[in-house]
């Protein structure tokens, strides 16, 4: 556990050296929010009610937690471990006393960190700031909203972290994260709500991973989920979380059966 | 004799991209897979779109055959963009890495080369998503067709193109400043392609000064689809339409002070 925390300390430090960065995803965060806002605003004033649950000010909080929680969570993933394991580099993760998802995962947490605080934020307060936005409704939706977004970063990375160990069988996986990269941009409920959908597409979306990455934490956070539904959005996270986990232990396991590294 | 000499200066050119296109096309599948992938992404920004309309009918004034009209406009001027400059985006690698000294001692110019330092052939994929819905667009909609018309919409095109590209280059510029800052630039142009697909009614007055004053995207697809549509909106009328052109010539004005400071500003790797 302690050497857990340490990994965790030392992914916070090595992502917060690049400060320029940092501002920098702030920066474009907030463009992003600013022309997103625009937009749904529109769609709002358009339909003349609210939206799937969506009025204004949840709709302002829905783009705003998105694009401060889009530094957090990792939708986008990540190519570290696979370029380890076509460099054969995976191996001496693997001599390594800590598991290596473990050890990954810990250096996640604290990127997802140290991004929360130096881009998330600042992104959140100035939209806060700028337009009419609710806040979490409760002190339940706080902390379960607190709860959620850790989860949302252990569910992102442990999907990641099963593409990434495909480079065990295949050659090149490009062509698979960016399939998983596209359907999940799409059905995490970044560019709109996942109850704006179509019921079809709606569906589709909650039988897969993505919302569990970014919808449910803002779902509790703007105050659309409250009472007894967050505990229901965040066990369908905790099943999530645990099952790309085990997953990511399986694969791992097939993956460690098949690597050979040459050479002494 | 001009057209030789021009012939010739350009032949290097030409040799370096036919190569790049060939270097892409050796991996079959792997290029598939790139042109599947960019197809998916325009789908991705599509189904935004349509997903939208099917909340509300209306969105900024626009129905959603004319809001897939400025989806399609503003997404093959970025397109072709991006195939042909979008990987001046690379810039901040190569500076880190030190590769753009290598450019410098080469005789040809650091601009040119970098533009012809690939040629994204995959990009096909997300241009063919915007020629589809540009033709679904134009057929399905009300538009009074004449030659001026046709004119509008190829002049549309070019200037959109030249647009998207002068806000790559620029944004190539400033990457010397930057280097670890380099994601500040994709707030106008990844951020500018965003804004350039919407209904500009969309937007409050301070931001649709700046997406049409500071970075001109809302000439890219959404002033000429108002006057291609003879829609009203009295911010777009249409003469303005047609100065289009002006806006890009702007923006490359700006675009090439950006990468003369650039790269006055470059003092080399060292070592």
């Amino acid at each position: 556990m302690k050497t857990f925390w340490l990994l965790v300390r030392a992914g916070f430090r090595r992502h917060s050296t690049y400060r320029l960065a940092l501002l920098a995803g702030m920066t474009t965060n907030s463009v992003f929010g600013f022309i997103r806002a625009s937009i749904l605003l529109a769609a709002l004033a358009s339909a003349g009610t609210a939206i799937g649950g969506y009025d204004a000010p949840t709709t302002i909080a829905f783009v705003w937690w998105g694009q401060a929680l889009l530094g957090t969570v990792n939708l986008w993933g990540f190519a570290e471990v696979k370029d380890r394991v076509r460099t054969g580099d995976i191996a001496v993760d693997f001599l390594r006393p800590v598991d290596p998802q473990i050890a990954y995962l810990a250096g996640d947490l604290g990127r997802a960190g140290i991004n929360l605080i130096g881009r998330g934020v600042p992104a959140l307060l100035l939209g806060a700031l700028l337009f009419d936005m609710a806040w979490p409704p409760s002190a339940v939706s706080w902390v379960a909203g607190a709860v959620s977004i850790l989860l949302a970063v252990v569910v992102a990375f442990s999907g990641n972290f099963v593409i990434n160990l495909l480079a065990f069988w295949l050659v090149e996986i490009r062509g698979i994260t960016l399939l998983w990269m596209i359907t999940g941009g799409l059905l995490c409920g970044l560019y709109l709500p996942v109850p704006w959908f179509p019921d079809w597409l709606r569906t589709i979306a909650n039988w897969s991973p993505f919302p569990s990455m970014l919808q449910n934490p803002i779902d509790i956070l703007a105050g659309r989920v409250v009472g007894d539904d967050i505990a229901s959005a965040v066990g369908v996270q905790v099943f999530w979380a645990v099952a790309l986990l085990a997953l990511g232990q399986v694969v791992l396991r097939a993956g460690r059966r098949r690597l050979e590294v040459q050479g002494g | 004799m001009a057209d030789t000499t021009l012939s010739q200066r350009l032949r290097p050119y030409r040799v370096l991209l036919a190569s790049r296109a060939r270097a892409q096309m050796q991996y079959r599948a792997s290029f598939v897979t790139d042109i599947l992938g960019t197809v998916g992404v325009g789908l991705a920004e599509f189904a935004e779109v349509w997903v939208i309309f099917h909340n509300v009918d209306v969105l900024g004034g626009l129905d959603f055959t004319a809001a897939l009209l400025v989806f399609a406009l503003s997404n093959l001027s970025f397109s072709l963009a991006d195939m042909f400059v979008g990987h001046l985006d690379q810039l901040p690698r190569y500076i880190r890495a030190g590769q753009v000294d290598a450019f410098y001692v080469r005789p040809l110019p650091l601009l040119a080369q970098l533009m012809t330092s690939d040629l994204s052939l995959r990009r096909v994929g997300r241009l063919s998503v915007a020629l589809v819905a540009l033709g679904v667009a134009l057929t399905t909609a009300d538009i009074a067709w004449s030659p001026a018309t046709v004119a509008l919409i190829v002049l549309t095109v070019v200037s959109g193109t030249a647009i998207f590209s002068a806000l790559f280059t620029a944004a190539g510029g400033l990457q010397f400043f930057l280097v670890d800052g380099a994601e500040f630039t994709n707030a106008f142009t990844y951020g500018g392609s965003y804004a350039a697909q919407q209904s500009q009614q969309v937007f409050p007055d301070p931001l649709r000064i700046f997406w049409t004053f500071v970075v001109p995207t809302a000439f890219v697809a959404y002033i000429p689809a108002v006057a291609i549509l003879g829609l009203d909106d009295p911010l777009a009328p249409t003469w303005l339409a047609w100065l289009t052109p002006v806006a890009g010539l702007l923006a490359w004005g700006i675009a090439a002070t950006c990468w003369r400071l650039g790269t006055r500003h470059y003092q080399g790797a060292g070592g």
